[in-house]
């Protein structure tokens, strides 16, 4: 069976939407191709009528400051958000996401709104956004665009809440905070591989945090997998908000995590129980990171 | 909408019309006929498919061509025309103009079965565009996904350096430093390059399936899918119905044989109605169509029933009591016995017992290039099969079998092979092409993809291995008592081979007065085990070397004395009764690796194997380990173990030797032409190697068990003396001298003040009416059975090897820093090559340890796809020291042994041992899970109250 029949390359959001309104159904976006093509050819997904390119689309290609928010193209190559300036600058856990995503040829293709789309709770891209506090803004067929935060577009493993058919993430704003006398922000992701199996984390986590002195003042942390969809450690940062990161309220705040993280046995990749006894490490690696740098 | 794609290829414009479903990569290789860009995998995963699209690396074979569109594409076969000309152009008679990386390849012996070649030159010249002068670590985040499994990644990293240097500077690509052999010859033991080395680098290289015929069809099988079952029911009519299907075959349409095999025919080329069926990649039907989906498709239309048994899932259960026995004889294949002195005295003489059971998993070989096999009637009524093969003359016999035809109506035409490693011995499409090309007249190709690569072809066994072990508390051993279970899956390919290797081997190299050892080859319903580098002993390695790491640390002794106490030694009588005469290096080489240990580390001996925290992370910690191995070089056991060559001289004074042995990327054929240059004096370039032609080329024997330097080496070098005599003879007459006053020197022949060029020579020969042509068939010494007590193996290599590993003690994740290979040869004919079979060979030894398990769960394949069964990258790669160690043999070519399985042996248990050194966890099933690292240090630690902490 053909993957597909027709294959469209509109170069603005415009066509993209008369695209996805108009051509053969069942159509579907592609970005780098990177998840879509192997689940086609490998049965995952059943094929389709139109694959509606959006690597060429003008609005969905730029990185760029927008007011108070850094403005990533959900069609940017993900090599493109390694190396930009402005997000090493602004989002600094995003840049080094990117450089962790697959190798670098697939880099060359694969997308952030790809990664996103594919709705994934491990994945390094989503992870990262997540703790950026990003909104995507997402284009439908007709009316305006909308702009929802990041955690609303996840329904479980695998289902993204967008509904692909008829419509796409334009972009991802993540806010910009410059460093001020008073603060300083910063943030970090890691991630625990294992050298077999499938070229997904065991485990990975992001965390975003603004610096006060010796006291941090606001934090924003996600581990993947921590549940079925991309989950952020709400109560562990309300026990560090407003705390200095001792031994002991980081170790609390692992106690919060633990508590309301789910993480499940993926087989021959991790279980349940290797990662709670890996998060607790990696948590401390990546807040420590993170408050150094915002140093 | 665009229904046409305009793209620039190589600088070369071309408006194509749009495919649906089409990839860059069909596009370049079937419309563009740029077969230079190679598939791997189609899944993203082994970067062979790499092209530079506007400057940036791209997977060719998930871009979708229309993607293309507008674009600059550059291939393998457009690169040399990107740079200047290079300062010192054809400095090696090369007569090509080449791109400094490919030239830097060629130089440094980066190309082994250069399938991964392409991809990886596009991939580091991406790089080098925007990184004129890289780091090691540049080069391994660059080629991070660009997978080799020859893996002379060390290599690989060097050449893309020198073409570096060579592109910053104009000045001309530094060669590698590589150390001649200590026993080099005028040609033979120094430094030469591939003779297929520069097609492979500019992608003019051919494998089968960049090879297409007119009127060419496409092959699809259809697999049972299931792992035990009866077939009740088989209905082919929608798939015959397809426009497009040219044929649909099932069992009842092979006219001869319907059961192939290497040793016993027992595998059934189709299952018929009711015959049952043994493993989920037996062939129910098969089918040629116009192109590949449409035969694809049809193949999925074909509606099989089954009558579903319960399976055998592993070689233990497949032994028990009332079981389902799989084969008439049963599930038995072989029962191996090793018997030396008295096991009672041997162990009562004891003063320590150490008993335990490992487990090695079943893995891929995952050689880059799947199968692929093309067959082409003749109108004058033969039938050609083209294919990579590592047992040309066996793939004759079988087809002819199949077909019912004398073998002489078959001829196989042996292509370059991107890899085997073992895995190309048996049938895998060769019988299938065969019968549908009979019966619709018209060639037919049947490729495998990666996933059907990993279905169907045999795997290594997966052994369950228990080792007693009786020593004195000098440590010196006074018995060993071994008891194997190999899993040889659903047919026997060479399953009692491999396993009569595990055992015999299973007690290491050492010298031991008391041994027994019984293995049980099972059959089961899991994917066939065959022939597989290493060939068992890399399983039973892993067992006793541990084991005897274990009983170091029991006796309280360094493992590295332990080993070199009881080491086989020049004298020796090996476990099956045979003793050593000559060529038994183990010592040396356990010393070199032990000093090199201390020297690269800067440690002393007693600290090598203590864990050392690394520095300023103190959850990292390292340590040493320590490993020896020995592995019979050829058939053995009794096998008339026998190669054929040809040496020609032509008409223009070049030479060519010719012989069906396997080229497989691991330079047999550099061997073969250094032997008859080194006999007739030549330069190497002068001739010519011809190989794996049935028609063309005498028998070769299988390229296995590390035979073909040996036999075929002998067999280039005593045909190209034979040659050498009778010229010496001729000219002798002519000249009125005694034969001995002909002199051969400098490609050319002196005789009392003449000189004659070989094209003279030619001219002088054939006017007496003899045609300058030797076949010589050499012999190697006979060997004994097992069991009755003679030489089982005419030599034997043999290694020692030390791997040096970092545990992270938080995650249990596993860092390999350093490996010391040291292996005996014999003697070194082709120092550049031997270079890539110790890096290619270290590296499937630590893909074994840490990342290859051939995952299979009812039957089932789960490591279906490269994306979930693993292969070592260039980022696993440790600092690999290569130590060549030359006990030269007597008969073997200029004292050479084989190389080819040694090298990978001892590196699982290294680097085991190592792991225990470091973090006193010992690891008895391969892979090393990092999981059960991580939590026996986790449940150590809570064990461990902090009051009881030192
Ligand atoms: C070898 C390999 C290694 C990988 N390693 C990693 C890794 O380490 N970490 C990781 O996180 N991922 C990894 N991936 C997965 C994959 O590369 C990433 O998820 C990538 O970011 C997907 O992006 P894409 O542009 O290729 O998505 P596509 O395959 O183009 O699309 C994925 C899905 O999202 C939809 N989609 C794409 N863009 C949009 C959009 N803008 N709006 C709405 N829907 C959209 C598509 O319709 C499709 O359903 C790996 C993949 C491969 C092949
Ligand atoms: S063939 Fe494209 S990555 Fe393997
Ligand atoms: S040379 Fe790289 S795969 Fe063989």
């Amino acid at each position: 069976m053909l993957p597909w029949q027709i294959y469209l390359r509109p170069q603005t959001l415009a066509e993209v939407r008369q695209a996805l309104d108009s051509a053969p159904k069942p159509v579907l976006p592609i970005a780098g191709g990177t998840d879509l093509l192997l689940d086609l050819r490998q049965g995952r997904h059943a094929p389709v009528q139109t694959l509606v390119d959006l690597t060429a689309v003008a609005e969905m290609t730029v990185i760029e400051l927008r007011g108070e928010h850094l403005f990533i193209g959900a069609a940017v190559p993900v090599s493109r958000v390694h190396s930009d300036p402005l997000v090493a600058r602004h989002a600094r856990a995003l840049t080094e996401a990117s450089a962790l995503i697959a190798g670098p040829q697939v880099r060359n293709v694969a997308t952030l709104g790809g990664n996103v789309a594919h709705a994934l709770p491990a994945a390094d891209g989503t992870i990262a956004l997540l703790a950026l506090d990003t909104q995507a803004e997402i284009a439908a067929i007709s009316g305006e665009n909308r702009i929802v935060p990041l955690s609303q577009l996840f329904l479980g493993p695998g289902k993204s809440a967008i509904d692909k058919n008829k419509e796409i993430i334009v972009g991802f704003y993540i806010q910009v905070l410059e460093a001020s006398e008073a603060f300083k922000v910063s943030s970090c992701f890691k991630r625990i591989m294992r050298p077999q199996g499938v070229a997904l984390p065991i485990i990975n986590c992001a965390i975003w945090l603004a610096r006060e002195g010796d006291r941090i003042r606001d934090i924003r942390i996600a581990v993947g997998p921590g549940g079925p969809i991309p989950f952020r450690a709400t109560k562990a940062e309300a026990v560090l908000r407003g705390q200095t990161p001792t031994n002991e309220t980081i170790e609390r705040a692992l106690i919060a995590l633990l508590d309301q993280v789910q993480f499940r046995t993926s087989p021959r990749r991790a279980s349940a129980d290797y990662r709670r006894h890996l998060v607790g490490g990696l948590f401390r690696d990546v807040i420590e990171s993170a408050w150094e740098r915002a140093g | 909408m665009s229904n046409q794609i305009t793209l620039t290829v190589n600088g070369q414009s071309h408006t194509l019309p749009a495919i649906p479903g089409e990839m860059l990569a069909d596009l370049l290789r079937k419309r563009l006929r740029l077969t230079g860009t190679k598939i791997g995998c189609q899944e993203a995963e082994c970067g062979a498919c790499t092209v530079i699209v506007d400057g940036e690396p791209v997977l060719s074979c998930v871009y979708p061509a229309e993607r293309a569109n507008g674009k600059t594409v550059l291939t393998i076969e457009g690169l040399a025309s990107t740079s200047a000309p290079l300062p010192k152009e054809d400095e090696q008679g090369m007569g090509i103009k080449l791109h400094p990386l490919q030239e830097a390849f060629v130089q440094h012996g980066a190309v082994q079965c250069g399938f991964c070649i392409p991809g990886q030159i596009m991939t580091a010249y991406a790089l080098l565009q925007r990184n004129p002068n890289p780091t090691r670590d540049d080069i391994r985040a660059a080629l991070k996904d660009t997978l080799c499994r020859c893996a002379g990644y060390p290599t690989i990293e060097n050449a893309i350096q020198a073409a570096a240097h060579a592109l910053r500077t104009g000045e001309p690509v530094p060669p590698p430093h590589i150390p001649d052999s200590v026993h080099a010859h005028k040609v033979v033991g120094h430094r030469h390059i591939r003779p297929d080395a520069v097609e492979k680098v500019t992608g003019k290289a051919l494998y089968t399936d960049d090879l297409v015929f007119d009127r060419m069809l496409y092959a699809a099988v259809r697999r049972a899918m299931v792992p035990h079952a009866f077939l009740k029911k088989l209905d082919v009519s929608k798939a015959r119905a397809l426009p497009g299907v040219a044929a649909v075959l099932t069992t009842e349409d092979i006219p001869g044989e319907k059961t192939h095999g290497l040793v016993i025919y027992d595998w059934p080329v189709m299952i018929g109605l009711g015959e049952r069926i043994r493993y989920v990649g037996d062939a129910l039907a098969i089918v040629a169509a116009e192109t590949p989906e449409i035969a694809e498709q049809a193949a999925a239309l074909i509606e099989a029933e089954f009558d579903l048994q319960p399976p055998i899932l592993d070689p233990v259960q497949a032994r028990q009591e009332g079981v389902p026995q799989i084969h008439e004889k049963g599930n038995l294949l072989k029962h191996i016995k090793v018997r030396k002195g008295d096991m009672e005295q041997g162990f009562a003489e004891a003063e320590v017992i150490l008993e335990h059971t490992f487990h090695t998993p079943a893995t891929d070989h995952a050689f880059l290039e799947p199968e692929c096999s093309i067959a082409v009637p003749l109108p004058n009524g033969r039938m050609e099969i083209y294919v990579g093969s590592q047992i040309p003359y066996q793939d004759r016999t079988q087809v002819a079998r199949a077909l019912g035809w004398p073998e002489e109506r078959v001829r196989i035409v042996g292509q370059l092979m991107g890899g085997g490693f073992g895995g190309k011995e048996d049938i895998a499409g060769q019988i299938h092409a065969a019968l549908l090309a009979h019966a619709t007249g018209r060639p037919v190709k049947l490729l495998f993809d990666r996933r059907e690569s990993l279905l169907v072809h045999p795997k290594r066994h997966a052994t369950q291995i228990r080792v007693k072990v009786g020593a004195k508390k000098d440590g010196r051993l006074t018995a060993v008592e071994t008891e194997l279970y190999g899993d040889t899956g659903a047919y026997a390919s060479l399953g009692e081979k491999v396993m009569t290797r595990a055992t015999t081997h299973s007690a290491g190299p050492y010298d031991i007065p008391h041994v027994r050892a019984d293995c049980y080859a099972m059959y089961t319903n899991n994917p066939p085990a065959g022939a597989f580098r290493g060939f068992g002993v890399l399983q039973s390695a892993f067992a006793v070397e541990s084991m005897m790491d274990m009983l170091a640390e029991k006796l309280n002794l360094d493992p590295i004395e332990l080993r070199r106490m009881n080491a086989l030694h020049v004298g020796s009588i090996t476990n099956t009764g045979q003793e050593l005469r000559d060529s038994v290096g183990l010592t040396e080489c356990i010393d070199r690796v032990s000093d090199a240990m201390s020297r690269v580390s800067g440690l002393p001996r007693g600290e090598l194997f203590k864990p050392r925290p690394a520095p300023n992370a103190p959850h990292l910690v390292r340590a040493w380990g320590f490993a020896a191995a020995y592995k019979n070089t050829g058939l053995g056991g009794g096998a008339p173990d026998k190669s054929g060559a040809d040496v020609e001289l032509y008409e223009d004074g070049t030479f060519e030797t010719r012989s069906s042995a396997a080229e497989l990327g691991q330079g047999l054929v550099t061997v073969m032409r250094l032997a008859v240059a080194e006999e007739l004096s030549l330069h190497p370039d002068l001739v010519r190697v011809l190989v794996m032609d049935t028609d063309l080329t005498p028998d070769g024997g299988p390229t296995t068990a590390s035979r073909q330097t040996y036999v075929t080496g002998n067999a280039a070098r005593l045909a190209a003396r034979t040659l050498r005599e009778q010229i010496s003879a001729v000219l002798a007459e002519k000249y009125d001298v005694r034969p001995e006053q002909v002199r051969f020197e400098d490609s050319k022949v002196h005789i009392n003040g003449h000189t004659l060029t070989y094209a003279e020579v030619y001219r002088e020969m054939t006017a007496l009416g003899q045609r300058p042509r030797v076949r010589y068939e050499y012999e190697a010494p006979k060997t004994q059975p097992l069991g009755t007590g003679g030489d089982m193996h005419f030599a034997y290599s043999f290694a020692a090897q030390a791997a040096e590993v970092e545990v992270n003690t938080l995650t249990g994740e596993v860092r390999v820093l350093r490996v010391i290979s040291a292996n005996d040869v014999g003697a070194a004919i082709n120092p550049l090559g031997l270079q890539g079979q110790v890096e290619g060979g270290v590296m499937m030894g630590l893909g074994h340890a840490l990342t290859e398990e051939f995952i299979v769960e009812g039957g089932q394949v789960v490591t279906d796809r490269l994306a979930r069964y693993r292969i070592p990258g260039i980022q696993l790669t440790p600092e690999i020291t290569a130590i060549i160690v030359e006990h030269p043999t007597a008969e073997g070519p200029y004292g050479a042994k084989g190389v080819g399985e040694i090298v990978s042996i001892p590196t699982p248990p290294a680097i085991t041992n190592a792991i225990y050194n470091a973090v006193g966890v010992r690891i008895d099933r391969l892979p090393v899970d990092q999981e059960k690292i991580a939590a026996a240090l986790w449940e150590r630690k809570q064990n461990t109250s902090p009051a009881d902490k030192t």
